[in-house]
């Protein structure tokens, strides 16, 4: 039975789908046709003999709304799995980013000093910018993207959400 | 991804030669999943199918006059025999035209295979002449779409498609062919025997699920059965399982507007349609029950009426082959995922296994209760005898039904879009599933004129009656023509009260009155149309013409437009108004003030 006092969660959806041309949009024109969110997606290929791709949506609603967004993406015809994350236990989402900081001074070695904190890399720097790498839970990208906003923040690349079940299950 | 892998090594023998053209391969693999006909219209990027079509007999092709009808033809010619129905059009244009058809499809899953034609593959993307991205506007009006780019993908494509149209909740699936695949040399497979590689949806009920399902129905006091479209896309033995299902425990049965048919009308245990237009008693049962089984519908906006009032007190039972129908509307208590047949097969077994006594007091009160509101005569209308009177639209509907039953012949009614689509759902008796073909989901005007052509292509000896209104046959009118071609003797029956009604009946009740835009100002003369379509055309004015133009209609062996000339001031009622529950249906003219206490929340509402 559904909970149906509207409250919103999110939900972490990781969907194995065919690696066929148009299947991507099958997903996307899936939420926007339905008026579901997307926090975050990505989509790469993991089996490459298989010609298997892998979706990860980070989206949000009610109960009924996320039972449903379930449901329709398993009824498209080139999805092998849907698997919510989120509900079926533990896991683990993580993303990457790319971050430019173009400052001088003493904002610089600030900004150096907290990507050390955050256990960013160097990954380019010239004397006036630094591009840091970070991987990490979503949270933990968003606040060093605040931290670094008064630093001289410029530019911001991220990945969206890779995710995982903990633990010896798989989806 | 390896497509050739997961179909199984053809046949020897059944390999034909490799200079076989692609045309020829797709039409092979046609015959091989049974392909009898096809509605289309060629144009210059399916010219290699044309050709191919010209130089064999095995398909027949039935030219329409518009994509759009071919796609309702190809409806039409699957609902009334449960194949799948096929279509062929050009590229650009000839898609486009088609995607009305397709979402109707989709909407009231019908099983249709849909070949478009597409400009050659080097040239896609560089807006070529009468290009368009087929399977980008296609994506969500179709169940599926495939563009096929390799040859060698060409017969395996085919076969997947018929697979992913007929399986689980039936749908509509576009094939996009460009022309040099069409013309260049193809390999062809036949049909694969190996389980679909993602595709395979859940057909065997859970058998826990079956078992309490049937000990709350049998634990209910005021329980109903709720039988939608799918109890007949799951064939006929679906509907004899649900009459069986409905005797035993001596329930209520109403019908949506796609399930007509899958339960007998003359059958004490009907209650009637539900919903916006259904009858009192059957809303007002499905209002006030206890348990309701809902098998094969969705919970629909017009059948369930302001959500949070939609039977209240009920414990519900959700049998659906389409998991995404449970919980999207309406929060359900037993959830059953399969196939009709196979649902309502479980459960009839396990009624008679399970040894819970119905509570038979309480399940007399109900029929007490639900006889109470059939007292009501919600359908009653006042029809003045006297042989000039103006004749009422239901009263038409009902002299058509007595006149088709008295003939004896199987009879196949379609409809269009509004008023007259619901006074036949309402006065004419669907016995049989497959009868009654509509466009319910995408109410689609002109669904019906070629919804019929399919129907009379697929049953030759049949009586097939399109039940119209004046404004909805304009909109496929062209087909008459194609009638005349292939001497479909479709009976063309319109209700012309010179309105487009359901419009005009809403302004009426919600818009003050104010008749904006829903005049059908200029007609044309069907009767001369009829005869310029090489038809014949017949009129009554008033009642007292009215049997001799259905007996007419009915005994001439050739396409007929009878123009029925009804009370243009008639509405249809029971009316649900939009946004209200079903307890607050309006009976008739003499409650229509209520409409006026509609909330601006129940005006937005379609």
């Amino acid at each position: 039975m559904p909970v149906q006092d509207g409250s919103f969660r999110t939900a972490t959806i990781s969907v194995l789908v065919d690696d066929e041309s148009g299947v991507l949009a099958r997903v996307i024109g899936l939420f926007a046709g339905r008026g579901y969110n997307i926090d975050s997606l990505t989509v790469a290929r993991v089996d490459q003999a298989r010609g298997i791709s892998r979706i990860n949506i980070a989206t949000s609603g009610t109960e009924m709304v996320i039972d449903q967004i379930k449901a329709q993406l398993c009824r498209l015809v080139p999805v092998h799995r849907v698997a919510d994350l989120t509900k079926q236990g533990p896991h683990v989402a993580r993303e990457m980013a790319l971050v430019k900081v173009v400052a001088e001074g003493e904002l610089r070695v600030e900004s150096l000093r907290i990507a050390d904190a955050f256990r960013a890399r160097v990954v380019d720097t010239t004397t006036g910018s630094f591009v840091f790498e970070l991987t990490g839970a979503i949270d933990k990208i968003d606040a060093f993207v605040d931290l670094m906003r008064p630093l001289g923040l410029a530019e911001v690349s991220r990945t969206g959400i890779a995710a995982i079940a903990r633990g010896a299950d798989t989806i | 991804m390896n497509a050739v892998s997961q179909t199984t090594d053809p046949v020897p023998g059944t390999q034909i030669s490799a200079s076989a053209s692609g045309a020829e391969v797709l039409l092979r693999a046609l015959t091989d999943q049974g392909v009898e006909v096809i509605f289309g219209y060629p144009g210059g990027a399916v010219l290699p199918i044309y050709d191919a079509l010209f130089q064999q007999n095995a398909i027949r092709h039935i030219l329409v006059r518009h994509e759009q009808a071919a796609v309702h033809a190809a409806e039409g010619y699957a609902r009334s025999t449960g194949k799948v129905g096929v279509v062929l059009v050009t590229s650009g244009p000839g898609a486009t035209n088609a995607v009305t058809g397709l979402l109707d499809a989709l909407m009231d899953s019908v099983p249709l295979v849909c070949l478009t034609g597409q400009v050659p593959t080097h040239l896609i993307g560089n807006d070529a002449f009468q290009e368009a991205d087929t399977t980008g506007i296609t994506r969500p009006a179709t169940k599926h779409n495939y563009l096929v780019k390799r040859s060698d993908d060409l017969a395996r494509t085919v076969h997947d498609a018929f697979y992913v149209a007929r399986s689980g909740r039936p749908g509509p699936v576009v094939i996009d062919l460009p022309k040099d695949i069409l013309i260049a040399p193809a390999p062809y497979l036949p049909p694969s025997t190996q389980p679909h590689r993602s595709y395979r949806p859940v057909t065997t009920p859970d058998r826990a699920a079956i078992r309490a399902a049937v000990r709350a129905l049998k634990a209910a006091r005021r329980p109903v059965v709720y039988a939608g479209g799918g109890v007949i896309n799951a064939g006929p033995r679906a509907s004899h399982l649900l009459a069986e299902l409905v005797r035993m425990g001596d329930l209520p049965c109403t019908n949506t507007l796609m399930g007509l048919g899958a339960f007998p009308a003359s059958d004490p245990h009907f209650i009637g349609m539900l919903g916006m237009h259904g009858t009192y008693e059957a809303n007002l049962a499905m209002h006030g029950c206890d348990v309701m089984l809902n098998i094969g519908a969705r919970f629909d906006d017009r059948v369930t009426g302001r959500l949070n009032a939609f039977s209240p007190d009920s414990f519900k039972i959700h049998a659906d082959i389409d998991p995404s129908n449970i919980n999207k509307n309406v929060a359900v208590d037993i959830p059953i995922v399969g196939d009709a047949a196979a649902i309502l097969a479980a459960l009839v077994e396990a009624w008679r296994e399970d040894d819970t006594r119905q509570d038979r007091d309480a399940l007399a009160a109900w029929w007490r209760q639900i006889g109470g509101w059939r007292d009501i005569k919600c359908l009653r209308f006042t029809q003045d005898m006297s042989p000039g009177a103006v004749i009422k639209p239901q009263y038409a509907v009902q002299r058509l039904n007595d006149l088709c039953r008295e003939s004896g012949r199987d009879t196949f009614i379609t409809t269009e879009v509004g008023q007259h689509q619901m006074w036949a759902a309402q006065y004419f008796n669907f016995e049989k599933p497959n009868h009654w073909l509509t466009s319910g989901g995408l109410g689609t005007m002109g669904y019906g004129l070629p919804a019929g052509m399919g129907v009379q292509v697929a049953h030759p000896d049949a009586l097939v009656i399109d039940i119209a209104g004046e404004a909805s046959i304009l909109m496929n009118i062209q087909e008459m023509g194609t009638l005349a071609q292939y001497r479909l003797p479709v009976k063309i029956f319109i209700l012309n009260n010179q309105y487009m009604g359901m419009v005009r009946q809403w302004q009426e009740l919600l818009h003050g009155s104010r008749y904006s835009e829903s005049y059908s100002a200029a007609l044309p003369d069907f009767v001369r149309l009829a005869e310029s379509f090489h038809a014949t055309g017949l009129r009554a004015r008033n009642l007292g013409e009215l049997d001799g133009v259905i007996r007419e209609m009915l005994a001439i062996d050739g396409p007929v437009i009878a123009d029925i000339a009804v009370d243009q001031k008639e509405n249809c009622f029971p009316m649900i108004p939009s946004g209200a529950a079903h307890n607050e249906m309006i009976l008739g003219p003499e409650h229509s003030g209520r409409a006026a206490s509609i909330t601006d929340e129940g005006m937005m509402l379609v």
